[in-house]
Order: C-alpha cells, then structure tokens, then sequence
C-alpha cells in the first residue's frame, strides 16, 4: 500500500456549464455512442428542489446505467449528463436496464437501477442516488432497497410511471421528502 | 472497463469535504440532513462508461479559439492520475474548466465586471497515456469576487472532472496555485479538514514541464480511490 490518499472533492460550481453538452442527456441521439443499437427508448424525468423546496436550477445531473441485459460491458454505453432547467427538471432519454448482479459476487440479483449523481453550486461531493422503476418485482427483494427500513424513505428512490415509456423521480436534497442518498 | 469486484477503499476521516459547512453559505439548504446509506460496491460502483478520445474529441489548448489567441498568462499543465495504490489510471478523461485571465468565466451566469475574452472559452478535454500523464495549455485563470460573504473573492483556481475506472471513482475537483493568498480565506477549499490533503489540491511550479521562451510549467497530479484489499473489508464504520 502506498501512502498515497485520494483527492479531495470540490463543488462543481455555478459555471460547470463550461463543460456541459445538452446533447449527451439523449443517450440514444442519432450521432452518439449508442447510434444504431435497436432498443425501445425510455425517458427518466424529475424536479430537484432544495431545503425550502425551492428548484435547484443550476445542477449537473448525471447518470450511470446497465444495458437490457442488466451489463455494464457490453455496447451500450450508459453514460449520460444533463443540466436542471430554470425548473430544477432533469430529463434523460435512455432505455430500460436489465436486473444487475448483487455486490460481492453472491448469486443475488439487484434490481432494474439507474445510479444518478448531483453535483453542484453547495455540493463539496456529488449527492448520489438510484432510480428503481415501480411496478418491478425485484425491488421487493434489491438489497439496496431492503437496507431502507421506512416504506416512505425507500420511495424516494422508485420512480413512478407517467405514460407507457416515461418515469418521474422528483429528488428533494434536503428536509420533507428528503431523498434516500449513498455513500457509495 | 476494469472492474472491482472488492470495491474501492473508503476515504480517510478528513480527508473529504463533508456536505454541510457552514462558512460555505450554499450548502445551508442543498446539504442532506438524514444519514446516507451506505453501500457495497457492485457491478454499478465498479464499472465506469469507456470515454474513449474517438467519442469525445480531446481539446488540449484552451489558449487559441475562434481565429485568436488568449489573453493572459500561457501556462502548462501536466500530472499524473494515479489512485491510492500508486497505479496508473490509462486513457481516462479529464474535462477542464476555468475562468479567463480577467477572472471571469465565458458563461451567462458570471455577473462579474470583469472583461470577457473573445479567444478564450475555458474548457479542454484531455486523456491519460500509458503512465496516466496528462498536459494541456491554458491561460492562468484570475480571482474573482463571489458572494458568500463580504469582500469574498475565490482564489485563482482551475476545475477538473474525471471518470476513473468505477463510478465510485468519479471526482470532480479544483486545482489551486501556490502562493496564492486567499487559500487561507477560501471557504471551499477550507472544507476539506486534513491539511495535507488541502495542500494536495495546490499545483507546484516544475521547471521541467515549463517549455523555454513559451511558458511557465505546473505539477497537479490527481489521486483517485484505491481497491478495497477483500469485499466488505472496509464496509465498516471508522
């Protein structure tokens, strides 16, 4: 082992923009790394507010995800990066992933998840969360889900359907609702 | 892609920011006030998108843009991206963003009186070789004022955002410069507690990476988490 720490986190800020490309939040755009592959499209939306329920407007929201078949190597590339509008909204067009091999190597599966992270204006390290899908029933058995012992507190992290190819997950940073986040 | 089935090592008390810090007014309302939960690393936290320079165009030179040169001082930046046991992170990503000379950001929201600089639009994208070496150019960004108290002026700093090998090893960070006299007064970069991790966040001049009648060179390497030496050795509170 060498003495060596990891780096110290520092906020994003109020000027990320610099890096920001809108095009990246469609990870299935005709030009991108996803290009061509056949799937069905899904859109993850929601609303970030603060402590005072105010919209967190200025936000870098982004997404880690699997493939259908719940991989992580394979040819899809489930990287994608969106910033909050005037509205605190994030939306993301992506597909749907597959059910995700537990930690530690047991034979568990976790559920159907999108790992999402914030990272922002008052945030010295990014807030990361998941994103379930209702209705799937491996989340009545997800170990991440499981470890949340109040029904109310793991709801924070299941989106919920709007439509046939739609799922709405608000996110609240601070206080009433306050979403389930990870020390990961 | 490389991947962890251990997971990645838990940071060193103070070694990391925490959320709430008081000094730092924009965390009042934006810091979680319940515990997180803590989670065993899987295939989410140890896999990390492949950003390869074919997707994402490598922009190494902030100092020429839209037919012109930068004003301000031409400095070079170089480093290496290791993680905490010393190994090298290959052909990572690292997407860079500052202010100009003036101290003022090419962005809409920076209010900053300050000029803005028609050749200078503050970002680079840059990936590690073999060793984990990056290099780019750029302008030596100025303070600037902010509002989180009176008088409050950020120090001159630069902003890095990296990928790593595992989700978990995402960091986005700052780079600062040495010397600079508002690292005493800067309540972000006072957020981190350990002082020798604070000063990790401050570049060195090195004569080496300087080039001879063009510019001044500086040191910033990046350390990114090491793997957990067995699973779940490290899920265990400090």
């Amino acid at each position: 082992m060498s003495g060596a720490r990891a780096t110290a986190s520092q906020t994003a800020g109020p000027y990320w923009h610099l890096i920001d490309h809108p095009e990246w939040a469609d990870l299935l755009r005709a030009d991108g790394p996803n290009a061509g592959l056949a799937t069905s499209r899904i859109e993850l939306a929601g609303r970030i507010a603060d402590g005072a329920g105010s919209p967190v407007t200025d936000a870098m929201v982004e997404i880690w995800q699997a493939d259908a078949d719940g991989r992580y190597d394979g040819a899809f590339h489930g990287f994608g990066r969106c910033a909050t509008d005037r509205e605190g909204r994030y939306r993301f067009v992506t597909l749907r992933p597959g059910p995700v091999p537990a930690a530690g190597g047991g034979n568990g599966w976790q559920a159907p998840h999108v790992a999402l992270s914030i990272f922002a204006r008052g945030l010295l390290k990014p807030l990361v969360t998941r994103l379930y899908f209702a209705g799937e029933a491996l989340n009545e058995t997800d170990p991440l889900l499981a470890a949340i012992a109040e029904p109310e507190r793991r709801a924070t992290l299941i989106a919920r359907p709007e439509g046939a190819a739609r799922w709405v997950l608000d996110l609240r940073l601070q206080g009433e609702g306050e979403t389930v986040f990870l020390e990961i | 892609m490389t991947e962890s089935p251990a997971g990645y090592r838990r940071p060193r008390p103070g070694t990391q920011p925490g959320y709430d810090v008081p000094d730092y007014g924009s965390t009042r309302l934006r810091h979680p006030v319940r515990p997180l939960l803590r989670v065993p690393h899987g295939p989410t936290e140890t896999t990390a998108p492949a950003m390869s320079p074919a997707l994402y165009a490598p922009m190494p030179d902030m100092t020429r843009h839209a037919g012109g040169e930068a004003v301000g001082e031409r400095i070079i930046v170089a480093g290496r991206v290791l993680d905490e046991d010393g190994r090298p992170l290959r052909g990572t990503m690292l997407e860079i963003w500052q202010a100009n000379a003036a101290g003022r950001y090419a962005h809409p929201g920076d209010t900053h009186d300050a000029p803005l600089d028609p050749h200078f639009s503050g970002q680079a994208r840059v990936f590690t070789d073999e060793e984990g070496w990056y290099r780019y150019t750029t302008i030596r960004p100025g303070a600037y004022p902010w509002g989180n108290h009176h008088n409050a002026w950020r120090p001159v700093h630069i902003h890095y955002s990296l990928f790593g090998a595992g989700f978990a090893q995402r960091l986005i960070t700052q780079m600062y410069f040495p010397g600079d006299p508002l690292l005493p007064l800067d309540p972000i970069f006072n957020a981190t507690p350990d002082a020798a991790a604070r000063e990790r966040l401050v570049a060195r001049f090195d004569l080496g990476i300087t080039q001879p009648n063009h510019a001044l060179g500086y040191r910033f390497d990046i350390v990114l988490r090491g793997r957990a030496a067995t699973p779940f050795e490290e899920d265990h509170p400090e």
